[in-house]
């Protein structure tokens, strides 16, 4: 068809592609530089008071946009690195730290303040390109309850995960598509070598380990120690979660409970340690460099266990009684060097689809 | 034609082509031995075996549901059926996460099925294949039963009075008519099941894989593209080949056939049998469509004072940065651009393609324009973002991307509902009026307008409906601040508490109460000659 003889419709389609235009345009310079956008996973959370001081103080608008889950939201930033949609990225993990810095998605900035981050935790040194803003343990969490009501004693080491009283007790997380799942995986990889693991999930597996898409799902739906659970009827007393996991059940309960209703079991700990980074291609780095001195000021460090229930990386900064009373880091987690995860994440994470779902 | 092409080839072609170079192009070398590799893979063979039999599968079992349907809809007149058959394409416009969350409300945890009997069937493939029966009955309803209504029942009359038994008639007459129909709708049943991608995702768990769910899979989380690549590859030549098959199966369909008016083969069921199958098919709808909308609705309602309807409008339920009332708000004016942009670029199409002096080469052009429904939505989805960023097209950081996306997926079904209309314009009269001096513009207005008026308001109804329910190309590109409907449900949905669950609730219900009026209005439109949705 000769499109000259549809002048009306032409003019029509022209009218809604230059609006678009002209849209994106007036965003453009709300942009500005006196905003800075943080670009995160769906777990993103600050106080609101702590923010507008960060904002007077600086004279820089925060806008954040979350952007899906961890894993997506790394992926997706790293898509779009040459024209980046944001500032700053907070969220990458150590177990996909690699991906992101072989992708070049930072550049380097070392942050104010960086020299009182806690020695564990530092990663990338001679370069920094990230920063290290908090930290966790990925844990398999217990149901109080249905163990003193079976008069079990809990599991506390991945060993017993494997033995027959905890036979169709397990629930953990799809490794492929989930952060915990991931973690629990390499806290198995790391404890039992590279040529072990393989057979711990076999005996896992026949165990009657129960593996489920994400976290919300297994925590919420099919763990029973957990007040979600609990309102879902869920029969699984344990559950691949996290080290604060039982604090949050004390302080988002009601009625607030006297004690935890979960615990930890300590010795099936893998450290997670998650950062943020100047995005290469940012478009305001001037803002971007404040906002990650901020991230690392005492006043966000203190502000961060309640909103994110995580843990501070710096030296000194307050960590709220019911995370040490009920969900203290573990004295002795699993770890692995980035490096190694490299090398090996994708790899082991398709053995381990093939192993366990199929 | 000119405006129908560099569309599709800016918004569709090139993003999909820039995604999948991106995965196949290592330092500007093809790397085409992947293919190979990726073929071999033990997993890999288990999706696409599961991907082909659970289609064949759904397939199957929604002709065996939706055909009595199919033939109850064109033959018998009974009160309600107006509102029944908007009811049963309702599913059919709802995103796949609703539709997800309607099945796991009656057949997961805690749902219908396990209060009465303790019965679950989430994580099981028979949750996705009924939940396919519910998606797609409307295609076939639609596609069949809207011809099986024109066709003239006093040729099958006239054979039985020739002598014929009531099936051998049947078998001779009515069903070489209706053959083309049924084919074309196994097809469009099969590309949608083959592509399915929220049901299985939602219902199937982490066991179950289609091509879809594992090209999103290897994209956004494993980050392996060269895999999601050569998935998308595969995905593309198969549906291909589906759509040129359908597309054979059109052109049959068109061949001459004596059709007369809807209104006037449809009679009141008479004796206990036809009777017996009127129930029959209310039975299986209420069962397999009604049961699972109501419990979408009954769950919204599940709080005392409409709570889950009020927290709405609340902008610190914590997981948006605006109220989720907004999304209503944002999903309304996408749909709107993406209807005019449909109406708009679908329409031409459509008019190019019954030019008579159309060549084979616009024809093919006509196959092409269905692709976007079989194409993997995240790899448009991803394709815009990495191609769609750069002058003079650098759109990333616009709204029109979302409409954009969403006019991809009503194209085609503008285009196969006013195909068919076009057709029936007799070309004579366009011919006549050119004789007569009348400017082409003027011949469209006063020739080919007043026929297709209709036919254009239903199209862009559906186009309507679509761009609504649009999710998977939307989750990608949406902004945060932004949320569409579906996108707001889905979210909600991932959020742990009861107080977001029946948010989503919510939400999907006011979604589906927007697609059933959208569709009430479009029966009220019927055009006397079918489209094919």
């Amino acid at each position: 068809m000769n499109n000259k003889k549809y002048p009306a419709v032409c003019v029509g389609l022209g009218l809604v592609l230059l609006s678009a235009c002209g849209s994106s345009d007036d965003g453009e310079s709300s942009r500005g530089s006196k905003t800075v956008t943080l670009v995160s996973h769906d777990s993103w959370a600050v106080s609101k008071d702590v923010l507008a001081a960060f904002e007077k103080e600086s004279g820089y608008q925060v806008k954040v946009l979350e952007d899906g889950d961890a894993g997506q939201a790394v992926n997706k930033a790293i898509l779009t690195k040459d024209n980046p949609q944001g500032d700053v990225f907070f969220g990458v993990d150590n177990t996909l730290l690699s991906r992101a810095l072989d992708n070049g998605l930072f550049q380097s900035y070392e942050a104010k303040g960086s020299d009182l981050i806690l020695p564990e935790y530092r990663a990338d040194e001679d370069k920094h390109r990230v920063t290290p803003v908090d930290t966790g343990d990925i844990c398999v969490n217990y149901d109080k309850q249905y163990f003193e009501d079976h008069k079990l004693t809990p599991p506390s080491s991945f060993d017993d995960l494997i033995k027959p009283e905890y036979k169709n007790l397990l629930v953990t997380e799809n490794a492929s598509t989930s952060s915990p799942g991931l973690g629990f995986l390499l806290g198995t990889a790391a404890q039992y070598g590279d040529d072990g693991w393989q057979d711990y999930w076999k005996k896992l597996k026949a165990n009657g380990v129960k593996v489920v898409d994400g976290w919300e799902q297994a925590y919420n739906e099919e763990f029973s120690g957990s007040a979600g659970g609990k309102a879902a009827k869920a029969d699984r007393p344990l559950v691949v979660s996290y080290a604060s996991s039982p604090p949050a059940e004390v302080i988002y309960g009601d009625p607030k409970p006297t004690t935890a209703p979960t615990g930890v079991a300590e010795g099936t700990c893998f450290r997670q340690v998650e950062y943020a980074g100047l995005l290469s291609n940012a478009e305001n780095t001037e803002g971007g460099k404040a906002l990650l001195d901020f991230m690392l000021t005492k006043t966000f460090q203190d502000d961060m266990p309640l909103n994110m229930f995580v843990y501070p990386v710096r030296e000194g900064a307050q960590v709220p009684e019911e995370f040490t009373e009920y969900g203290p880091l573990a004295e002795d987690p699993e770890t692995m060097d980035p490096a190694k995860i490299a090398a090996n994440r994708d790899d082991w994470v398709k053995s381990w689809t093939s192993l366990v779902l199929k | 034609m000119a405006l129908p092409v560099a569309f599709f080839g800016v918004f569709f072609a090139y993003p999909v082509a820039a995604i999948v170079a991106r995965g196949l192009r290592v330092d500007g070398v093809w790397q085409l031995g992947r293919i190979g590799d990726v073929l071999t893979q033990p997993d890999i063979r288990h999706v696409l075996w599961f991907t082909t039999w659970q289609a064949l599968a759904s397939t199957a079992l929604t002709l065996l549901v939706a055909l009595p349907g199919a033939y109850v809809f064109a033959r018998y007149d009974f009160p309600g059926k107006q509102i029944l058959r908007a009811v049963v394409t309702v599913p059919f416009v709802l995103p796949t996460v609703v539709v997800g969350t309607a099945f796991l409300a009656l057949v997961g945890r805690g749902g219908l099925l396990d209060e009465w009997w303790g019965v679950r069937l989430d994580t099981t493939v028979w949750a996705i294949l009924l939940a396919h029966v519910f998606f797609n009955y409307a295609v076939v309803v639609r596609t069949v039963g809207g011809l099986w209504a024109q066709l003239d029942p006093r040729q099958e009359e006239a054979a039985r009075m020739l002598g014929a038994s009531p099936l051998k008639a049947w078998r001779q007459v009515t069903l070489p008519a209706l053959g083309p129909a049924v084919a074309a709708a196994t097809l469009m049943v099969f590309l949608f099941t083959f592509t399915s991608f929220g049901v299985v995702q939602i219902l199937g768990g982490p066991t179950f894989s289609t091509l879809e769910v594992e090209i999103y899979r290897q994209t956004s989380e494993i980050f392996d593209l060269p895999t999601a690549a050569v998935l998308t590859i595969i995905q593309f030549v198969a549906v291909s080949a589906i759509l040129a098959l359908h597309a054979w199966t059109v052109r049959r369909r068109e061949s001459a056939l004596r059709l007369v008016d809807a209104s006037v083969t449809a009679r009141r069921p008479r004796g206990a049998g036809q009777w017996a199958l009127l129930a029959g098919v209310l039975a299986s709808i209420a069962v397999l469509i009604v049961l699972p909308l109501a419990v979408l609705v009954q769950r919204s309602l599940d709080a005392p004072d409409f709570a889950y309807y009020r927290a709405l409008t609340s902008g610190d339920s914590g997981v948006f940065l605006v109220p989720p009332i907004e999304a209503i708000g944002n999903s309304l004016e996408y749909a709107v651009v993406a209807t005019v942009i449909a109406v708009l670029i679908g329409g031409l199409a459509a008019a190019a393609l019954t030019r008579r002096d159309a060549g084979r080469f616009v024809r093919g052009f006509d196959a092409l324009l269905m692709l976007p429904l079989g194409v993997s939505a995240v790899t448009v989805g991803f394709g815009f973002l990495i191609a769609l960023d750069e002058p003079p097209l650098d759109l990333r950081a616009s709204w029109i991307l979302v409409p954009l996306a969403q006019a991809l997926v009503g194209v085609p079904f503008v285009v196969r509902t006013m195909l068919p209309v076009l057709r029936a314009v007799d070309h004579r009269l366009r011919e006549a009026a050119a004789v007569l001096g009348a400017s082409p513009w003027r011949v469209w207005r006063e020739v080919d307008l007043p026929m297709v008026r209709r036919a254009l308001l239903i199209a862009a109804g559906f186009a309507f409906a679509v761009s609504l329910g649009e999710f998977g190309a939307t989750v990608f590109i949406a902004r945060p601040d932004n949320p569409t409907l579906p996108v707001a449900v889905a979210k909600l949905l991932g959020r742990a508490g009861q107080l977001n669950y029946g948010q989503a609730m919510a939400l999907s219900t006011i979604l589906m109460v927007v697609c059933a009026v959208a569709l009430l209005v479009l029966e009220r439109l019927r055009t006397d000659r079918t489209g094919e949705f």
